[in-house]
């Protein structure tokens, strides 16, 4: 089985280290995984995105033009990536800022609210995880425990009192799609 | 021991597998999209570890020429950059190839000509297998693409230049740089002694020893009849390189009655197309070139046979095209299908191409 997933938001969001995580996390489960940011003159503020395959063979293009899942945290995101997830495809949408919600009607379409949920946990720089949490909710791509080794493996040794959080973080996420 | 399982950029690949192999020195000037390999490896300090000298040198010009001297003492050096700063580092190379000194160039394709933009490209085809600056030489040029082959090819890339004493180019482009796979990197080898030196370059101007004479390099010979024949020594060495380095990969289909013809980046955008147009019954084999100089052109012959038409697909606006229909003569269809600037082209639009010229080929 093959995964495509397009990540997209302002720069600043935390979007490629969920990339990469998640691209980690596939790697430790046995499967493959490619990663491939829009590099460019991106910025603070600006529009990032990357695109992670998970696939169980080798993987041919890292670079698509049709996704299985889309994940959006910003309008222009939403705007330019909602046409092109596949029919019966996901998208999921943290809906901070959008002012004109997603119309195709032949997916399935999740609305998150990660900053508050973020804030709530009293740390904004979770806000990743907790979108994370909410893919690994509508689509059980790995596992806490490939998380938890995947985080003490990428964060430096004096981050890794914050896995705890991020881990909870990741909850927060997958409990908000499932009461959608 | 368990592998251990790394997930990284090409261009980080380029960085881990240069220390593993026992690189003397990089001397390299930052430029996107390949800029994580001077990051990484002022990150990893080699230098306190196995000795490899790391410098940022005061630009391209600078750093080639950092190359040529390295190279001359007969050390494993290599280089970096992206097109427009290839471009400017084409005079050292072509006096490398003229001098006959082993060197590893690393070009991160970007669009061009000029500053062009900094998204990926395949446009330094034509100055990557034609040499690149004045004379008659070649440089031997291999296109990874994956992070695994860019971790590979610094090792191989080195084995070849000093087994023909001439530079090779890893010829990549923004997207295999930039990506993150897995990768499995190359045993830690270690950095050549002096003894070991001497010994496999006996050409290289590390101070004279009573049994030999004076070793000189230069890529500069007024006599015409001398410079004549060290031509003609390089064609002959050429020739060689042609006949036993030639390297490439074929997927086949069952029943394929089209062939697709693209290297690194674009090879794994057609091998996309090529499962893409399965669903519809179109069946393509991929021939991917992995040295482009030299061409695989016995290679290709052989995955042209009993073909309806030949597809390559360049992120350029048709270089290697020209050497595969060298190639083949007239014998088969062929067209060509790029997108350029820095756009890179999408599966679905390479099905398109495929369709359509299975239309007038029928």
């Amino acid at each position: 089985m093959t995964t495509e997933i397009i990540i997209s938001g302002f720069g600043g969001q935390g979007i490629l280290s969920m990339g990469k995580i998640l691209a980690y996390c596939a790697l430790m489960d046995g499967k493959e995984a490619t990663w491939m940011p829009a590099y460019g003159p991106e910025q603070r503020g600006g529009t990032a995105n990357v695109t992670v395959i998970v696939s169980d063979k080798p993987i041919s293009s890292p670079i698509l033009s049709r996704y299985d899942i889309a994940i959006v945290l910003n309008q222009p995101s939403l705007d330019k990536f909602q046409h092109r997830v596949k029919p019966g495809g996901t998208l999921i949408y943290d809906c901070f800022g959008i002012s004109s919600p997603p119309t195709r009607t032949d997916i399935q379409v999740f609305s998150i609210d990660a900053m508050a949920k973020a804030t709530e946990l009293q740390n904004a720089k979770v806000f990743n995880m907790v979108v994370l949490g909410a893919l690994l909710g509508t689509h059980p791509i790995t596992s806490t425990d490939a998380l938890r080794r995947v985080l003490e493996k990428t964060l430096p040794e004096r981050s890794h009192s914050l896995i705890p959080l991020n881990l909870q973080a990741v909850e927060e996420g997958r409990k908000m799609v499932s009461q959608a | 021991m368990e592998q251990e399982i790394m997930l990284m950029k090409g261009n980080e690949a380029i960085a881990h597998a240069a220390i593993r192999c026992g690189t003397d020195g990089y001397f390299g000037y930052p430029i996107t999209p390949q800029s994580e390999i001077i990051e990484t490896l002022a990150q990893l300090r080699p230098w306190e570890t196995t000795g490899m000298v790391v410098l940022q040198a005061e630009s391209e010009v600078a750093s080639i020429n950092m190359v040529y001297g390295g190279a001359g003492a007969g050390k494993r050096v290599l280089t970096s950059s992206s097109s427009p700063g290839i471009a400017l580092m084409q005079e050292g190379i072509a006096y490398m190839a003229g001098a006959e000194l082993p060197g590893v160039f690393v070009n991160v394709q970007r669009g061009g000509p000029g500053l062009g933009t900094i998204q990926p490209s395949q446009s330094d085809y034509f100055q990557a297998t034609r040499g690149g600056g004045n004379g008659d030489y070649n440089v031997i040029v291999l296109a990874p693409a994956s992070v695994q082959e860019m971790a590979d090819f610094v090792d191989l890339a080195f084995e070849l230049a000093f087994r023909y004493r001439n530079p090779a180019m890893i010829l990549s482009d923004g997207v295999i740089g930039q990506m993150m796979e897995r990768v499995v990197l190359p045993p830690m080898k270690p950095r050549r002694s002096e003894e070991e030196i001497r010994r496999e370059c006996p050409w290289a101007t590390i101070g004279r020893s009573k049994d030999r004479p004076v070793n000189i390099i230069s890529s500069l010979e007024l006599d015409s009849q001398e410079m004549e024949k060290r031509n003609l020594h390089l064609q002959e060495k050429y020739r060689t390189i042609r006949e036993h380095e030639a390297r490439y990969e074929l997927t086949t289909t069952e029943d394929a009655d089209m062939l697709i013809v693209a290297f690194g980046s674009a090879a794994r955008i057609a091998q996309k197309a090529i499962e893409l147009a399965e669903e519809e019954g179109m069946k393509a084999d991929l021939l991917r070139p992995i040295t482009l100089w030299p061409f695989p052109a016995e290679a290709l012959r052989e995955a042209a046979k009993g073909k309806r038409g030949i597809l390559v697909v360049e992120i350029n606006a048709g270089q290697m095209v020209q050497d595969v229909r060298l190639c083949l003569e007239g014998s088969v269809p062929i067209q060509h299908f790029g997108r350029l600037g820095g756009i890179v082209p999408d599966s679905e639009e390479i099905v398109g191409e495929l369709r359509n010229f299975k239309k007038q080929s029928s």
